[in-house]
């Protein structure tokens, strides 16, 4: 796990790109118990104004934490998480989804050992989480 | 119509506890991509300092999603859910979420305002242990659309 003594505020976390396919929205409905339609079915959706089946805030939330837990190492060092869900993620049907990128860096380091890091997801140039951060406890 | 002020301060009983399996703890993680072995191997999880498998950052969002089922399913409040969307959460974890914890969860809402057409709940759910250890504080602003917006 990365130490506390090692990092320095303007640190930039490794950048991650992740996908989101339909079966990820499926595979994310079961998994949180989530099962609003609009994170599945097109016609509702559509009905409700949407430009189309949208990826759960809370997936894009999950995936962007990656760049956070695997920096660290160790998921269970992550005291805070917190986003605001800025733009909907569409999600096509096909294969190719939504390609979410995600870049963090390194705000505060504090003295009790805790490193903030503020996180960005864009997605077609577009943030869609805004003020997103995690505070982290390190060795 | 605006939503009632008066449910500002408010606070719902505990919910039912929610066990917190190894298997849903792997299915969890796989959803969101974690790959690290202290959300699957029991003994990687040990080796680290945890009683059994811990649960990614945002897990905590299955019970307080059950939480907030009180507060969507009072006819007194009258919140229509197709309307309703996600707008902001945070979880603060006291510690990690363990394979085996029995959660229950307290709704309060903390603030209703207006915006826009839009109403806002700012809502908390204090998740703890069935005996009363402090996990995970989760709070969320629940947008509900107004009829124009």
């Amino acid at each position: 796990m990365i130490r506390a003594s090692e990092v320095s505020v303007g640190d930039e976390l490794p950048p991650l790109s992740v996908r989101i396919t339909r079966a990820h929205l499926v595979r994310y409905a079961g998994a949180s118990g989530d099962f609003n339609p609009i994170h599945w079915n097109e016609r509702f959706a559509r009905e409700v104004g949407l430009p189309g089946v949208i990826a759960h805030g809370m997936l894009t939330m999950g995936l962007a934490a990656r760049i956070v837990t695997e920096w660290v190492g160790d998921p269970g060092a992550v005291v805070q998480y917190g986003v605001r869900f800025g733009r909907p993620v569409p999600v096509p049907d096909d294969e190719q989804g939504a390609l979410v990128d995600v870049t963090a860096k390194v705000t505060k380091v504090l003295d009790d050992g805790t490193v903030k890091v503020n996180v960005t997801a864009v997605v077609e140039g577009k943030s869609v989480l805004g003020g997103a951060s995690a505070v982290v406890r390190l060795a | 119509m605006p939503l009632d002020q008066s449910f500002v301060g408010r606070s719902y009983p505990p919910s039912p506890p929610y066990e917190v399996g190894r298997e849903k703890i792997r299915e969890f993680a796989e959803a969101v991509g974690e790959t690290s072995p202290l959300h699957r191997d029991p003994e990687a999880a040990r080796a680290a300092g945890y009683r059994d498998v811990i649960a990614p950052p945002t897990f905590a969002i299955i019970v307080s999603l059950k939480a907030n089922d009180v507060l969507v399913e009072d006819p007194d409040l009258g919140l229509d859910y197709s309307r309703v969307v996600h707008g902001d959460q945070t979880f603060v974890h006291h510690r990690p979420i363990v394979a085996g914890d029995r959660l229950t969860s307290v709704l309060h809402v903390d603030n209703i305002t207006s915006r826009m057409g839009n109403d806002m709940l700012a809502v908390r759910a204090e998740v703890r242990t069935e005996d009363g250890e402090p996990v995970t504080t989760g709070r969320c602003t629940l947008v509900v659309r107004g009829e124009d917006a």
